[in-house]
């Protein structure tokens, strides 16, 4: 139980500090800790004032995520140990601006996500009487893309945002693509209009370390790719056949 | 939600970026070979300019390509071109997603796909120069 572990933290103080520094703190190296438990560690017994979001420790409300030793990580899911013999550098979520300590800003991030109208959109009034069917094969196709927990990290691996901070990013247009691909939705028009823009899909160019930091294997950079597919394959057929009744 | 109004921490994209990790500098280097396409293109818009005004100048134009200089080049272009195309090829069940009658072809499938419609067009271009 003597085994320790040196975290250096980043901190920031919007009250006081005129720029970010890095603090260390020494915590005991235990088996089943993840990073988060060495900063619940640090909270409780070592410095109170360090702030950073958690919630479920348990990879599923996704607002642990946080750079550890440069990578996007859930912080509840990585282990202490990988690190040996350390130091672990943790900072906050890439891309985004910094709050205080740990805790960025996800505003930004919040207003993309309303852009793509992540919800089924019907175009038929009124509503139907009864459920609409999806067969097994139908809920596959999108299934995927669903999986998503809003933990950015994504945006925080993925360059593109770094360098245009507008681009709408990768979680965003997965879940456009959750509904897109939704046997029961009619909104593929809607979101097209949002999406194949300046800021949209097109902004992607396909580093790909979306999908690669991803804790739970959404692959955004898939998501993206595919919708510029069915966009182009969509604007061929509008020139080719104008006459046609695409509606979606 | 609204934007804390007090002073929030940005901090700053370094010009350098792309070197500070591999699959950056892999992504670079993909870009960027894209170069070598266009390099390939060029001399093929020449080489039918040279075609069409004769003999004469087809003729200087394949001893230009003899040139130390531009046999260089095309070896530079050239493994700048493999890289790009396997790069490129290997990304393609990303964009592509097949399914026949509610089964999904796999990735491994696809990528394969791809190389042999490479392979089978190579070697049909490298029969008609045969020829």
């Amino acid at each position: 139980m003597s085994e320790r572990i040196s975290l250096e933290v980043f901190r920031y103080n919007p009250e006081s500090d005129t720029g970010p520094e890095f603090q260390q703190y020494e915590v005991p190296l235990r088996k089943d800790w993840v990073i988060l438990d060495a900063l619940n560690h640090i909270k409780d017994q070592l410095d109170g004032t360090l702030s950073y979001r958690w919630s479920c420790r348990m990879g599923v409300c996704g607002s642990c995520g946080m750079m550890v030793n440069g990578k996007p990580v859930l912080t509840c899911a990585t282990f202490l140990e990988k690190f040996m013999p350390g130091p672990v550098r943790v900072e906050p979520l890439e891309n985004f601006p910094v709050i205080r300590d740990l805790v960025i800003d996800m505003s930004d991030f919040l207003e993309k996500l309303k852009t793509v109208k992540p919800w089924i959109i019907r175009e038929e009034e009124p509503e139907p009487e009864r459920e609409l069917l999806q067969t097994p094969s139908q809920l596959a196709d999108y299934t995927q893309y669903s999986m998503c927990i809003n933990c950015m990290l994504c945006y925080a691996a993925c360059p593109i945002i770094g360098l245009e901070p507008d681009f709408v990013g990768p979680a965003a247009i997965a879940l456009a693509q959750r509904y897109n691909l939704d046997n029961r939705d009619q909104g593929n028009k809607e979101r097209r209009e949002a999406l194949n823009q300046e800021h949209g899909m097109w902004q992607c160019t396909f580093v790909g370390d979306c999908s690669v930091v991803c804790p739970k294997n959404v692959d955004p950079a898939g998501a993206i790719q595919r919708y510029k597919v069915d966009t182009a394959s969509h604007w061929w057929k509008n020139l080719l056949l104008p006459w046609g009744t695409d509606k979606h | 939600m609204e934007k804390p109004t007090f002073k929030l921490y940005q901090k700053k994209m370094p010009v350098l970026w792309w070197a500070k990790r591999l699959s950056h500098l892999h992504f670079i280097l993909r870009e960027l070979t894209s170069l070598s396409v266009g390099f390939f293109a060029v001399v093929g818009i020449f080489y039918l300019r040279a075609l069409s005004k004769g003999a004469e100048a087809y003729e200087s134009f394949l001893s230009i390509l003899q040139s130390p200089v531009m046999i260089v080049a095309h070896l530079i272009a050239f493994s700048g071109l493999l890289f790009h195309s396997v790069t490129w090829l290997n990304l393609a069940p990303k964009a592509m997603k097949l399914k026949i009658n509610d089964y999904k072809i796999s990735g491994g499938w696809i990528v394969a796909g791809n190389y042999v419609a490479w392979l089978l067009l190579s070697l049909w271009m490298i029969l008609i120069f045969i020829q």
